[in-house]
């Protein structure tokens, strides 16, 4: 089978826009959660996303509404371009009755399966056998649908993720294994973590193909995701494209990252991949100032609606905190 | 004079014909497919229905539970065997915080529809890991429902119910009443409901609330103690989550005594469940303590002479039993 490094894909540039647009919305969305964690106005559960969008954005352009996403905690913005809206989203952080959880959970742990979200615990890992169940159904009614399933590198060294993906490559399930390597699993560097460099690597070991792409380069990790996806609609099973990555800030909020150096930082600060792709659609003559100018505000003036939406939901019903247990 | 199966059997049928009742019923674990399970109940499955909808597994408990929350979460019903209870502690975070807290963590918008097949109880000659009744982790855990049932009837009538119940429902069937609890079972569309025990036998003096495997030892000592003059009631949960307070209470305002009896351990089964609960709502009822008889705080020994030393048996029922009417 040809690498799926140099799968052929076409975007217009609406299309190519419109990827600048969702990066910028999550990195807004990401930035202003920050900022609300320091004022006290969302309590935790934040975990930072800043850094890694292009992976987010890139994957996920281009999903089929009944296509299946299982992103991990550092996700936010699967929800939102699976459709969750900014200000369901906010409202879910802010723990509101208009949240997806209903303030029973906060952050990424609660889904919506008629978008094709499935949230996961708190449990690294833990969705990739999920993933898995929702794949093989997608296999049995033979729909060329596919299930994404998102997980660290930390992660891919959980039994669930070698179950999944065992089980997966046995099956030649419409499974495509997205692994976000940002080289820490909270504190511990990878070296800790694994005795090889390339969470790719491990694929042979299932039965099918793994590769290793930038995923600061929203292109590239476009590229390689839909050569897997087309793989996967046509049967031939899963794919594990594993994204090289940083997160900006600590694992969660509360964590001062001071077990890497800031020559490290600055040195991925500098592949920042939003003004690369911006860069990118510069040289290409398809971004100016006034269309940035235009992106930008609508972005600042959905993130501010989604602000006020969550300030003005009501909190969660008392009656809601030990209900819903069991239908 | 109604047609008769074994326990085995009655679990068997009720899988044949909820499978042909209702095509997203599937069934998986390890060898329940060509070899027809460890215990032979899935036998004929695979025939009829085929590789999907009687999968053989991987060893892999924690997809196998996972798979299973997945493919419900796109409507289907699956019905996971484990092949010993003992071995569902390899699943157990699938069960316990992904299942058990999808409805709650997603707002009450979605429910999980899983069956936990689960072989538990001693006395076969088993030792530590295939004897053990795991049942207080799940009752203990919100969000799931357990049974447990005693009879072929039981097993066929709730294994329905299980399959047709919206929640993840833990089944709880005892290899030791495999072949040798033999009875009537429910015919056609007729289950039994979860949550509802039943009076095995009626009495005036002293209530034995008890389940599975127990409930033969309970009658046998109520045969010895009738013998005395004694009329021992013996309620049979079949349910242990939710349990049926309604029926224990109301047999305990008749007899003012109950002692519970059950195989599994002492410390935090379900006796010091139901025993608190009866202090805490019907303190004016009893007439004396509530009573426990157990496994020891031990896990199983393998040697016949050290199994029938922690079992409970009926001479261990009726010496409590004594103490229960003397005071």
């Amino acid at each position: 089978m040809p690498s799926i490094k140099r799968y052929k894909f076409k975007l217009s540039t609406e299309q190519l826009l419109e990827m600048l647009y969702w990066l910028k919305l999550i990195r807004s969305f990401d930035e202003r959660l920050s900022i609300l964690v320091r004022q006290g106005r969302v309590r935790s559960g934040v975990y930072s996303g800043i850094g890694q969008e292009a992976i987010v954005v890139g994957t996920c352009y281009g999903l089929r509404p009944e296509d299946y996403i299982c992103p991990l905690h550092r996700d936010l913005g699967t929800f939102l371009m699976k459709g969750v809206s900014p200000g369901v989203m906010m409202a879910q952080m802010y723990a509101k009755a208009t949240g997806l959880s209903k303030g029973r959970d906060s952050a990424l742990h609660s889904g919506v399966p008629e978008l094709g979200i499935f949230g996961n615990t708190s449990m690294l890992g833990a969705n990739t056998p999920v993933a898995a169940g929702l794949a093989l159904t997608f296999k049995v009614e033979q729909r060329d649908n596919v299930v994404l399933a998102y997980f660290g590198e930390g992660a891919s060294n959980t039994g669930d993720v070698h179950e999944a993906m065992n089980f997966a490559g046995v099956h030649k399930l419409p499974l495509v294994f997205i692994c976000e390597n940002n080289i820490y699993s909270y504190s511990v560097p990878i070296e800790k973590s694994m005795a090889i460099e390339d969470v790719a690597d491990r694929a042979g070991g299932y039965g099918f193909d793994g590769v290793s792409i930038n995923g600061n380069d929203v292109l590239a990790v476009y590229q390689s995701t839909q050569g897997a996806i087309a793989r996967a609609r046509a049967g031939d099973g899963p794919t594990l494209v594993e994204c090289k990555t940083y997160r900006w800030h600590g694992h969660s909020e509360h964590d001062k990252p001071f077990y890497r150096t800031t020559d490290e930082e600055a040195m991925w600060k500098a592949r920042d991949p939003l003004p690369t792709f911006s860069a990118y659609l510069r040289s290409q003559s398809l971004l100016n100032d006034d269309i940035m100018m235009g992106i930008e505000e609508r972005v600042r003036t959905e993130i501010d609606a989604a602000v006020k939406f969550a300030e003005d939901s009501p909190e969660p019903s008392p009656a809601d905190a030990a209900s819903d247990m069991l239908a | 004079m109604a047609r008769e199966i074994s326990y085995l059997d009655a679990i068997r049928e009720a899988l044949f014909e909820e499978m042909r009742r209702d095509d997203k019923v599937f069934v998986l674990g390890e060898d329940v497919g060509a070899y027809g399970g460890a215990f032979g109940i899935t036998k004929g499955l695979h025939d009829e229905f085929g590789e999907y909808r009687c999968l053989d597994t991987p060893i892999s408990e924690s997809c196998i539970i996972g798979v299973s929350v997945g493919a419900s979460l796109r409507g289907y019903r699956p019905v996971a065997e484990m092949q010993f209870g003992d071995f569902i502690t390899c699943g157990f975070d699938q069960i316990v915080n992904q299942a058990a807290t999808l409805r709650y963590r997603y707002g009450g918008r979605v429910s999980c529809p899983i069956v936990v097949r689960a072989p538990v109880g001693g006395n076969v000659a088993g030792g530590l890991y295939h004897s053990q009744n795991p049942e207080s982790w799940f009752v203990h855990r919100p969000g799931l429902k357990v049974v447990a049932p005693s009879t072929p009837w039981d097993a066929k009538g709730l294994l329905k119910a299980a399959i047709r119940d919206d929640n993840p429902v833990i089944y709880l069937e005892h290899k030791y009443l495999y072949r040798r609890a033999k009875g009537p079972v429910p015919e056609g569309d007729e289950i039994v409901p979860i949550g509802q025990a039943a009076v095995r036998r009626e009495g005036r003096h002293a209530t034995v609330v008890t389940y599975a495997a127990m409930v033969a030892v309970a009658l046998e000592a109520a045969d010895r103690m009738a013998g005395e003059g004694v009329e021992v009631e013996v309620i049979d949960l079949r349910t242990l989550a939710p349990w049926d307070k309604d029926a224990v209470f109301a047999s305990l305002e008749k007899t003012s005594r109950v002692l519970v009896l059950h195989e599994d351990v002492k410390t935090l089964g379900l006796g010091a469940e139901i025993a608190a609960t009866i202090m805490e709502e019907r303190f004016d009822d009893l007439d004396a303590p509530v009573l426990r008889v157990t496994y020891p705080d031990s896990h199983c020994p393998f040697s016949h002479v050290l199994e029938q030393q922690n079992l409970p048996n009926a001479d261990r029922v009726t010496e409590s039993l004594r103490r229960l009417l003397a005071y």
